[in-house]
């Protein structure tokens, strides 16, 4: 038996007419893709955020020595520290400047507070590493002979609503992705179809002239793959123009929280890589659908 | 009928064929028939008599509900559905509705055939090019269908079911469009392929086509089944002006 070739090669571009970005696919593609790259770009800054308090804050304990007596404060809050600073695990350990405390209780006291009479507590933060962490009864022990009035409290603990938060809000973020590209996949479905019952004199032609349903299904994925492509190249430059514009937007508002949402350079490798995910997903999907579509025919 | 049954060197076997489409009466019924290899053969019979439907079965456009058909000496009706395309590529037709593909010209819907077995782009020129002067259509191989008169649209269809050298040709009325001189010259095309080796079926209903081809002979269908009660069909005189 003679080798057939499963495709048309250049004549496959007149085989099936030109009638692109006449129908609205490339147009859903494009809407599908900016969605996606959006829900992407927001679930990868979370998990960006997400890293950054972790790393940050995660294994970080604040010691506060709530003690009226200034002196009796300062000689415990000294204690604290070095009693800290001797225990193996501690990584770094160190006293909150009065500044700094009275920067932090303005917006509650006023300014000025400190200096009042309002007894403020001495401050230490010490950051743990993981294994002193999970033994924090250890790091009390060790701070409650030295400063009898030391409270010690571990951010974990009140940051752990946030962290649910947010990884809540990846897996949100990741479902959209989900959904998105199941919408998509339909939408190829619909529009493969379409193009069926649009060619199917043609394609009942090739049929009987002993075509093979993969040769017919290559005509239908090679267009298909064009809509793809476009209309996920027109969703990402859209979906990255607003992405730049919210960036800027966070960077002047200066905030800690919101800035450490910021996307790392493997996030933006995958953002580009979702065009090609796109086109591949499209050409996957026509391919099975003409494929069971032709099935159909002797 | 014994001619028929005879099934050595035959390139179609039918046996007990029947065919009906949907749940209503049987098309054709119990069809038992041979086509030698290299045979010419005119399908005649009354409108509604089935003969698409028995050309249906040849090309394979359709499988029996039931009998046995073999086609270039293989069982067609268990066969494998991937195998069939191969089978195909060996077969011409000629659709009684022509079926070019309306946004080709008439060039690329006579080089489909090629296309589709896989001769490459520069190895069409030549053998399209050719098939063209001989229909008829040197001038015309760029114009679209729909720019063709329905006899250079049947004069397309014909070059496209030849221009593979199919080892068996099926033609549903080929020259029901055309006047009778190029009827005549497709007639002679048909012969020269049959003359190369390729089997050849036409159905038709023009009787002054069976003279033209002696060694031709007659399958005559009525209401589903093949019958030729008084034989006369089988050698048809030749028509007095020929």
């Amino acid at each position: 038996m003679k080798f057939v070739p499963d495709h048309f090669g250049a004549a496959g571009k007149r085989l099936l007419p030109e009638g692109r970005l006449s129908g609205p696919m490339p147009w859903v593609i494009a809407i599908m893709m900016f969605l996606t790259v959006l829900a992407a770009a927001f679930g990868l800054g979370l998990g960006s955020a997400a890293a950054s308090l972790d790393a940050n804050v995660g294994h970080r304990i604040t010691v506060q020595i709530v003690e009226a007596n200034p002196d009796a404060r300062e000689r415990q809050a000294q204690a604290a520290l070095a009693a800290l600073q001797r225990l193996p695990g501690v990584v770094s350990a160190r006293r909150v400047p009065d500044a700094e405390l009275a920067e932090l209780i303005e917006p509650w006291l006023g300014a000025g507070a400190a200096q009042a009479d309002v007894p403020i507590p001495a401050m230490i933060d010490a950051d743990l590493t993981p294994e002193l962490h999970a033994r924090i009864g250890e790091v009390r022990r060790a701070v409650a002979p030295a400063a009898p009035s030391a409270r010690v409290d571990d951010n974990a603990q009140w940051l752990a609503p946030l962290a649910q938060l947010v990884s809540a809000l990846e897996w949100l973020s990741a479902a959209l992705v989900v959904l998105m590209v199941g919408a998509t996949a339909a939408t190829v479905v619909l529009a493969a179809r379409a193009a069926l019952d649009t060619h199917r004199s043609t394609i009942e032609v090739l049929h009987l002239m002993g075509a093979t349903d993969v040769q017919v299904a290559r005509l239908f994925q090679r267009r298909i793959a064009l809509d793809a492509l476009f209309g996920s190249l027109v969703g990402l430059v859209a979906a990255f123009g607003v992405l730049v514009l919210i960036g800027n937007k966070v960077r002047e508002l200066g905030s800690e929280l919101l800035g450490s949402a910021d996307l790392a350079d493997s996030a933006w490798i995958i953002l580009l890589g979702l065009p090609a995910a796109g086109v591949l997903l499209a050409m996957l999907v026509a391919r099975l659908t003409i494929l069971r579509a032709l099935a159909r025919l002797l | 009928m014994e001619r028929f049954l005879n099934t050595a060197g035959s390139i179609v076997q039918f046996e007990n064929v029947g065919l009906r489409y949907g749940t209503g009466a049987e098309t054709l019924s119990d069809l038992s028939f041979s086509l030698r290899s290299g045979g010419f053969y005119f399908l005649t019979g009354p409108s509604g008599a089935g003969k698409t439907s028995l050309l249906k079965l040849l090309y394979l456009a359709q499988r029996p509900s039931r009998g046995l058909i073999r086609l270039f000496g293989e069982d067609i009706v268990t066969m494998p559905r991937k195998r069939l395309p191969g089978f195909r590529r060996r077969i011409g037709v000629v659709f009684q509705d022509f079926r070019l593909v309306p946004h080709l010209s008439a060039f690329d819907n006579i080089a489909l055939p090629l296309r589709v077995a896989g001769v490459e782009e520069r190895d069409l020129s030549t053998p399209v090019s050719e098939m063209l002067q001989w229909v008829g259509l040197a001038d015309r191989s760029s114009a679209r269908p729909a720019t063709l008169s329905g006899g250079e649209q049947q004069r397309v269809a014909i070059a496209r079911a030849v221009i593979a050298r199919p080892e068996l040709l099926v033609a549903d009325e080929p020259t029901g469009n055309v006047d009778p001189e190029m009827a005549l010259r497709l007639l002679h095309l048909f012969d020269a392929l049959n003359k190369l080796g390729t089997t050849v079926v036409v159905a038709t209903h023009d009787v002054h086509l069976f003279a033209r081809v002696q060694r031709a002979e007659m399958l005559r269908l009525d209401r589903g089944q093949l019958s030729d009660p008084t034989g006369a069909l089988r050698n048809p005189p030749r028509r007095i002006d020929a």
